[in-house]
């Protein structure tokens, strides 16, 4: 496509080129002034070339290539993954198990799975540029496309529809894992939350209770059950924050907890006002959810 | 017109000064409805939004000079991507080219002494001013619309958009639609009934067959825009349910309706343009346009053919596939009559003998801009290829390719080429020049790299990005290049500025125009044409004999010089043949006022007082009745 693109412009530009250079004179620079040829340029260069070329373009992408975007058939896939846009980060759910995380999804690398796109919201667009196609995530309007990865290994995506105010920190990571791995991580996220070792850790989970956390995150194996924010019950199997906005360390989880309006402004969760020492003990806790 | 030496002529000259003229100072322009005037304040008011729009785009460049910068808040850039869209589009491409360029140039192409409906005329302009203030008071208390320019549901709706943001777009857009659509049908009428005697439509320039297409397709095109914003706001102001999935309603609806507009809407934007190119290049080059009945035919065409486009923009919503391939396929045929018209112009310079001069130049940017724009328009549809680069900086490139260089480019030159007929001055050459190369490379500069950055996976309207996906580079020469646009832009106006008190005096016809207005003085009088222009072919300028005839008319008793009252000739449609002799309403304040009170009944339904509104409808209708009040005839 670029190729022909080129060949059009380079034409074009070299004509300008030689009105330039026969600026003095009337006709065609080398063939001279002939009424019949000027005409015939015009149909030759604007019709005839055009529809050969967007003829030819138009059968292999709309008829050829297409059949790899569109949403592939129910019975070709081993599997599904159901990606959920909210404002502003991604919910991920494998049907068929209690398995939730969040922006960063798993699959098993060189097998078809049909990525379901859905929202809870406004329209975003799943976007993983090197696996496949945007699919808008439409209310009302279910979206499936492929999603397959030849090799193992990140590849990063993102929103691709404006969805408000945090719409440029809704990224996304997919993994694509060897078939071994992929099932011991799924393994572990169906799973409910690992119960707390430490004192520490058992004192973080009362002030996750006890606070506005609950109401707004679910930790499977407690009574945590909102649905605001992401599910926090593997927030360690996770490798990012705030949808790839930072990455999930202790120090900046720390951070982000303290503020989470200055590194991702406008976002849902509000600051809690803890104290230090019950910061301290949440950041435990949730570093213990893994 | 040649030396007036009679006195017989002097004394018919003085009566037809006489009957046209208007009050002095301000009170003429508030109330004026010569299509000169008209032209004018749209023409200062698009250009005061253009340096509006302008800041705004300089304001999204800066804050993403680099990675993680902090200039702007994430609701500030959202304002000012939204703001630049609505301005640039609304407020600035349309009324400039069909308000300003349309509206001055129409009447003197085609020898009328105004637009059909002057009074109109001058409620657009009025409706227009308003409006763009309107919208612009969101900005100035802080709640300017902030969701995109095409404003997608459910994000605008009041559930996630609580603010009045979202309702400073809504009634501000409806409020300026009335404009356009005033203006649109204005343009239609008088292009098919004010037509010089003998310029039938075969005989009548390109620039008007675009200003015709164009007018139709502004007329067919609001009503579906039109239609999506009365029902988002009633959706927000009155709780209806036309976009909740949840209710029955769909949020995709307002998608096709924003899009069966939007989508002509482009071409509403650039058939003005090509139109201006048309005008330009037959000077320059000396010689006819190549093809000229296929070039016609294509202007109608584009404007027609753009209505059967619109779900390309769509095609990641994940509509069905035989529905996507028809999208794409008409798409498709778009591209032949562009590529005629493209090849036509290119054809006329390359056997012509050009003088590359500053307007012919700003024509030739175009040409290589809108290729390139056109170009990248195509790959969108290779649906797949669609399907990755929608909503990424390589649609923003391409669309800019198109909309800044193919439509602004040959307004700018166009501001050039016209300059001398409405200043009667020359501006300075070697500056000129100087503003096109600054310009062109400073365009190249801002959007170019954009293709590159969107392959690379940047999306728009993000208002910062990670330092680590090489996107950095690309941005920071994009910034550089859009100041550098910046400075090419202000010597433009610098130019004209300056041109317009220090100039050379012009003369009637500077260039050898082939049109009809460089046969009246520059600043043409207020009658336009002391003798109504016959004519014989589509270069009547270039008709020597036809011209020489008008000024004998004139000397002798020509009846063509309607010098008995405040009067133009209309002509039948196809052949354009005299017809009969309409009287023309003069000066006026009932367009201003109506517009005021207009404008008063948008704000009131913004505060939601529903009562007041309807009593400003109620006063609306009142100023109508007065403004239809059957005033005596001046001499």
């Amino acid at each position: 496509m670029f190729a022909i693109a080129a060949v059009v412009f380079g034409g074009a530009v070299v004509l300008l080129l030689l009105a330039w250079i026969g600026r003095g004179s009337e006709g065609f620079p080398v063939l001279g002034k002939r009424e019949k040829l000027e005409g015939r340029a015009v149909v030759v260069f604007g019709i005839v070339v055009p529809v050969v070329v967007l003829v030819v373009v138009f059968a292999f992408a709309n008829l050829v290539v297409i059949k790899d975007t569109d949403a592939p058939r129910a019975s070709s896939t081993a599997m599904t993954v159901e990606v959920t846009g909210h404002q502003w980060f991604w919910e991920v759910r494998y049907p068929g198990t209690p398995a939730v995380t969040a922006n960063e999804i798993h699959i098993p690398v060189r097998t078809r799975v049909s990525l379901v796109a859905k929202t809870d919201d406004v329209i975003h667009s799943i976007w993983i540029p090197r696996l496949n196609r945007k699919i808008d995530t439409v209310p009302g309007h279910p979206n499936r496309i492929l999603l397959e990865a030849d090799k193992p290994g990140r590849y990063r995506g993102q929103c691709g529809e404006f969805c408000g105010l945090q719409h440029t920190h809704m990224a996304m990571y997919v993994f694509a894992d060897t078939p071994d791995r992929f099932r011991s991580w799924l393994r572990n996220m169906e799973s409910s939350r690992r119960t707390p070792d430490t004192a520490s850790e058992r004192s973080g989970e009362r002030v996750f209770l006890d606070n506005q956390c609950a109401s707004c995150h679910t930790v499977r194996g407690t009574p945590a059950r909102g649905d605001v924010g992401p599910d926090l019950t593997h927030l360690q199997s996770r490798t990012t924050l705030a949808g790839l906005t930072i990455p999930n360390t202790g120090p900046y989880l720390a951070s982000w907890i303290r503020n989470p309006q200055h590194i991702k402004p406008g976002n849902k969760m509000p600051s809690l006002g803890l104290s230090q020492p019950e910061r301290e003990k949440l950041l435990d806790y949730l570093e213990s959810l893994r | 017109m040649a030396t007036i030496a009679s006195p017989k002529a002097r004394e018919r000259l003085d009566r037809l000064e006489r009957i046209w003229e208007e009050p002095p100072g301000i009170v003429g322009w508030l109330t004026t409805v010569d299509h000169k005037r008209i032209g004018l304040m749209f023409f200062f008011t698009s250009l005061a939004f253009f340096a509006a729009g302008g800041v705004e785009a300089l304001l999204i460049r800066t804050q993403l000079i680099g990675p993680n910068n902090g200039l702007l808040s994430p609701n500030a850039f959202n304002e000012a991507m939204t703001m630049h869209g609505v301005t640039m589009i609304f407020l600035v491409v349309v009324p400039m080219s069909i308000g300003a360029f349309g509206n001055y140039l129409l009447p003197l192409m085609i020898g009328a002494r105004d637009l059909a409906f002057p009074r109109l005329n001058a409620l657009s302009f009025w409706i227009y001013l308003a409006s763009g203030l309107f919208v612009y008071t969101g900005l100035a208390i802080g709640s300017a619309p902030n969701a995109g320019w095409f404003d997608y549901l459910p994000l605008g709706s009041k559930e996630f958009s609580p603010g009045p943001n979202i309702d400073f777009y809504t009634l501000g857009l409806i409020f300026n639609g009335l404009s356009s659509t005033a203006t649109a049908s204005n343009l239609v009428v008088t292009t098919f009934k004010l037509r010089a005697p003998g310029m039938s439509l075969n005989r009548m320039p390109l620039f008007c067959y675009a200003m015709l297409a164009t007018s139709f397709a502004l007329v067919f095109a609001l009503p579906p825009l039109n239609t999506a914003l009365v029902f988002l706001e009633l959706d927000r102001a009155l709780g209806f349910h036309f976009f909740d999935i949840a209710k029955g309603g769909d949020s995709l609806l307002w998608q096709h309706l924003f899009w069966i507009f939007g989508h002509p809407e482009v071409y509403i934007i650039i058939l003005p343009a090509f139109g201006i190119a048309t005008a330009i290049i037959p000077t320059f080059t000396r010689r006819k346009m190549v093809a000229f009945p296929l070039v016609a035919l294509a202007e109608v065409l584009v404007a027609f053919i753009g209505f059967g486009v619109w779900a390309h923009h769509m095609f990641a919503v994940g509509l069905d596939t035989i529905t996507t391939v028809y999208f794409a396929a008409a798409s498709l045929i778009i591209v032949i009559p562009s590529g005629i018209q493209l090849f036509a112009w290119i054809t006329t310079i390359v056997t012509g003998t050009p003088r590359f001069k500053t307007p012919l130049l700003w024509i030739v940017g175009f040409i290589v801009l809108f290729l390139l724009g056109g170009l990248s328009g195509i790959t969108f549809a290779a649906i797949p290829f669609d399907q990755q680069l929608t909503d990424t900086y390589y649609v923003v490139a391409h669309f800019h390719y198109v909309i800044f260089g193919a439509a602004v480019f040959p307004l700018l030159g166009g501001m050039y080429y016209w300059f001398p007929k409405v200043t009667g001055r020359l501006y300075f050459e070697r500056v000129g020049q100087a503003s096109f190369w600054l310009s062109f490379v400073g365009m190249n500069l801002t959007f170019f790299p954009m293709h590159i950055v969107g392959l690379l996976g940047m999306p728009r309207r993000q208002y910062t990005y990670p330092g680590d996906l090489g996107w950095t580079g690309y941005n920071l020469v994009e910034t550089l290049g859009a100041y550098l646009l910046a400075c090419g832009l202000l010597l433009v106006v610098g130019n004209l500025a300056v041109s317009r008190f220090r100039g050379k005096a012009a003369g009637n016809d500077p260039w050898g125009g082939d049109t009809l207005e460089w046969s009246t003085s520059s600043p043409p009088p207020s009658y336009n044409y002391a003798v109504i222009p016959r004519v014989t072919s589509p270069y009547a300028m270039w008709d020597r004999e036809d011209r020489e005839a008008d000024v004998r008319d004139l000397t002798g008793g020509g009846e063509r010089v309607l010098e008995e009252g405040h009067e133009t000739p209309a002509s039948s449609v196809l052949d354009a043949d005299w017809d009969e002799i309409l009287d023309m309403p003069s000066k006026s304040w009932s367009p201003l006022i109506l517009a005021v009170v207009l404008a008063a009944g948008f704000a009131m339904l913004l505060a939601e007082h529903y009562v007041v509104a309807a009593v400003c409808g109620a006063l609306a209708l009142l100023v109508l009745a007065g403004w239809h009040w059957k005033e005596p005839q001046e001499a």
